[in-house]
């Protein structure tokens, strides 16, 4: 049967840490920077405001619905053409005031867009999130996060001792890092998919990890007196093939629905598309590599 | 011969049988689901409003309100206290503001008798009062705590009957923390009509025109006491228009009606028809005989519908709300006093509005990426470990697609569109299983074994790393469900389920047709 990864590869992936160890800070530090100069799209999720996504009749463009809102002076305006072109997506910033706020602009927004273009505009979408709200989903986001990191360091840490843990983690902050780092480079809309995605990122990237550390701890068993760089190495080698079989049938998977899931999800798919390919670099460049620095042998587990 | 235990042949077929019979619901017309036996229909996934179409609104219940209300007629009777008190006791600027009441007492020592006349009033009010000039009383935090639980429930309860009048099926209305309430509506084709309802508190009450009153005075601010001025409004504009004094004193509540609908009047104009309970109908008739030709005012929520001259006394217990009314405002009103008046305000802090069209494409834009998905990775898989492991995997794959669908329709879950996305990726990572341990096969008869040997081998060296593989998936997926809200929740549930299923169709179904397969045909290679 096909091979994409011959049966015994015998890749040095140990020999690259240098360069694959300056590879991945050039791009972190690249994409904390970006994330700090550029900053990240938040949207109304965590930012508050107005979303709302018309279909039109085709002779209603982005000047007309501009126009209509703008008269309505409720602050910054942003109107894109959204999948076909008849769909706008119209976001505005969120309103000072109350928490009533929200709802009065969408009230006068719509009771605009409806004098202006009477039957010819379709509300298909409608969201807005006033200040109180948007705290609680940033704070709920920030946990999530917080807690899938902590949850994975201590499984690592309960099934394969601290030493693979401090790898596993080093890895899982890289991955999340260069996704945000695309997010605020790309400019994409960061709203509470991205962090489902992130958190699933974190979940299959640890997966990814999970394999190699497995196959580390067998060999480590079996061969006792193996140099450990040429062990690691063995290792990864050994599931490199499974590695590149689930990463491609997981982005044949992603990428059909990236292509054909609608608007909506794209952004979603796209951001596990990446962190795919992220996740499955690390685990091999990051997470095993790093093993050479904390001595594994000595674990009591290993050795008993 | 490989071994299969027979306890496993008979999980694995039951549990495949259950998969394909209770998603087949999913699949078949709705008309058809109707003659399916009742059991299956079970089975037939509900959609979230992201793919049905439907509003998602977070309320808050302003009970603040309810603390100001009650700290009012807390200063009315402490004001009473203090002039009927020997030695009286001065004061000044006695004020409500928001959940505070506060004054400044003209003597220092006044100061402990204060504190045995507010106590008189209520015990479990907290006075703070670091200086006779400042003195601060509010309400404890168990009093707010049990204002804010009866807002909430009663709130519920009002919602709920207005949610029921306008008819949305299968609404969900549910507490969220300490003052919100969660409101789902699913399909509704006119949300603008329910946020309406929800934004009116609905206390109406029947209180007379102060007729002796200036009205040019009280515009100026200088309201006859005992009276408010409140304006009767432009339905189509909102903008106030006829000022009135009414009198504070309420003549009739709206809460003695048991019966509002809208109708027609002799000029043909829309007005609501009401009728009163016993106790009311008697009120209303004593009002009406003692004040013929007066006016009494129609008050909703502080704003005044009509004023109208009583031409004779009203003593059937009906009577008719005529205003400035659309046909559409006259059946909202009725609703609104049918369902009852809301214990305190609502502010809607959050609202997720997806029409029905948006929803329908949703859905056919996630089940073609899924079909595609499935065709390429099932293309994939045979490409690379041959046609017998490969198809192994791909039935394997479709149960376990199957049986995600199953479980979704009995344990009652919704299908949200990160759902579908969740269902995709799972395409994606189910055959990570299989990968596993079909690379351990080729690794196990690499190094030499026998057929047979591989084969087992690869299984039982394959089956722990997929757990713990497997479980950082789980893990993620439930803190997700933990922090997560709406759509995201039904994403972290496909994701929990698909891990699940994974490692019952990878383990069981794989290996079941497998040891079939080999046992039956006894290939000298396993061509994998």
């Amino acid at each position: 049967m096909l091979r994409l990864i011959s049966d015994n590869t015998s890749i040095k992936f140990i020999k690259l840490k240098l360069i694959s160890f300056s590879f991945s800070a050039i791009l972190s530090i690249a994409a904390i920077f970006a994330v700090i100069f550029i900053g990240l799209n938040f949207g109304i999720d965590f930012k508050g405001g107005i979303l709302l996504e018309v279909r039109t009749s085709s002779n209603i463009g982005i000047a007309d619905i501009r126009n209509k809102i703008t008269d309505l002076n409720i602050g910054e305006v942003s109107i894109q053409e959204f999948g076909v072109d008849s769909d706008y997506l119209i976001r505005v910033e969120r309103q000072e005031g109350t928490d009533n706020a929200q709802q009065i602009a969408v009230e006068a927004i719509k009771s605009s867009l409806d004098k202006a273009f009477t039957k010819d505009i379709e509300y298909r979408r409608l969201e807005y999130v006033g200040p109180t709200v948007s705290k609680d989903l940033v704070y709920d986001g920030v946990m999530a996060i917080v807690f899938a990191i902590i949850a994975m360091l201590a499984y690592i840490w309960f099934r394969f001792e601290l030493p693979f843990a401090l790898g596993a983690i080093v890895a899982l902050l890289h991955d999340i890092v260069l996704t945000l780092g695309l997010f605020a480079i790309l400019g994409l809309e960061f709203n509470l998919a991205t962090v489902a995605a992130i958190l699933l990122i974190i979940g299959y990237s640890m997966n990814d990890t999970v394999v190699i550390y497995d196959r580390i701890r067998e060999n480590l068993r079996k061969f006792k007196k193996m140099d450990l760089n040429e062990l690691l190495d063995k290792s990864i080698n050994e599931t490199l093939s499974r590695t590149i079989n689930t990463t491609f049938t997981t982005i044949l998977a992603l990428g059909a629905l990236y292509l054909f899931g609608g608007q909506i999800i794209a952004d979603f798919a796209f951001a596990m598309l990446w962190g795919i390919i992220v996740g499955t670099y690390s685990s091999i460049f990051i997470a095993s590599t790093i093993l050479v620095y904390v001595n594994v042998r000595r674990t009591k587990e290993i050795e008993s | 011969m490989l071994i299969f235990e027979n306890w496993k042949k008979i999980l694995v077929l039951t549990v495949s049988i259950f998969a394909i019979i209770f998603s087949l619901p999913n699949f078949i017309s709705k008309n058809l689901i109707n003659n399916t036996p009742g059991f299956m229909k079970s089975g037939e996934i509900r959609l979230g409003l992201d793919l049905q179409g439907g509003s998602y609104l977070l309320l808050r219940v302003e009970s603040e309100s309810l603390q100001t209300d009650r700290l009012n007629s807390i200063a009315d009777e402490l004001r009473i206290g203090m002039r009927n008190s020997t030695p009286r006791i001065g004061y000044k600027n006695l004020k409500v503001s928001g959940t505070e009441l506060s004054f400044a007492l003209i003597k220092n020592e006044d100061i402990s008798i204060i504190k045995n006349v507010i106590g008189d009033i209520d015990k479990e009010l907290i006075i703070n009062s670091d200086n006779y000039t400042n003195i601060k009383v509010s309400m404890s935090e168990e009093k707010i705590k049990e204002i804010r639980d009866y807002a909430i429930l009663q709130s519920i309860e009002i919602i709920r009957r207005r949610v029921d009048e306008v008819g949305t099926n299968e609404p969900i209305i549910q507490r969220q923390g300490d003052d919100r309430i969660l409101v789902q509506l699913p399909g509704l084709d006119d949300p603008e009509r329910i946020k309406r309802l929800l934004g009116k508190t609905a206390r109406m009450n029947f209180r007379m025109v102060n007729e002796t009153a200036n009205i040019d005075e009280a515009l100026s601010g200088r309201v006859p006491p005992g009276s408010d001025l409140l304006f009767e409004l432009d339905e189509r504009t909102g903008e106030k228009t006829i000022p009135y004094v009414i009198y504070k004193k309420i003549g009739v509540s709206g809460e003695q009606l048991i019966d509002a609908n809208p109708s027609m009047d002799q000029n043909n104009q829309p007005v609501v028809s009401m009728r009163f309970d016993t106790s009311g109908s008697r009120k209303f008739g004593e009002l009406t005989s003692k004040n013929v030709g007066k006016r009494f005012a129609i008050v909703l929520d502080g704003e005044v519908i009509s004023a109208p001259v009583i031409r004779e006394a009203i003593t059937g217990g009906s009577g008719q709300i005529s205003g400035n009314f659309t046909f559409e405002s006259a059946s909202d009103l009725s609703v609104l006093l049918r369902a009852g008046a809301l214990p305190a305000p609502l502010t809607i802090l959050e609202e997720r509005s997806v029409g029905p069209s948006l929803g329908k494409d949703s859905i056919n834009a996630g089940i073609y990426a899924g079909i595609i998905a499935i065709i390429l990775v099932i293309i994939y898989m045979i490409v690379i470990y041959g046609i017998r492991f490969g198809m192994t995997a791909n039935i394997s794959l479709m149960v376990n697609i199957l049986l995600i669908l199953a479980l979704l329709g009995v344990l009652d879950a919704t299908l949200t569109l990160p759902g579908l996305a969740g269902i995709a990726l799972t395409i994606g990572m189910a055959v990570d299983a299989n990968v596993l341990i079909y690379e351990r096969i080729r690794e196990e008869s690499r190094s030499g074994r026998s057929n047979i040997g591989a084969i087992d081998n690869g299984f039982k060296e394959a089956f722990r790393t997929i757990v713990d593989a497997n479980i950082t998936t789980l893990l993620a997926a439930l803190i997700l469900f933990q922090f997560g809200s709406g759509p995201v929740k039904g994403f972290a549930v496909t994701l929990a389920l698909g891990v699940i299923t994974t490692m019952f169709s990878s383990l069981l179904l794989s290996r079941g047709i497998i040891t079939f397969w080999y046992n039956k045909f006894k290939p000298t290679s396993l061509n994998i």
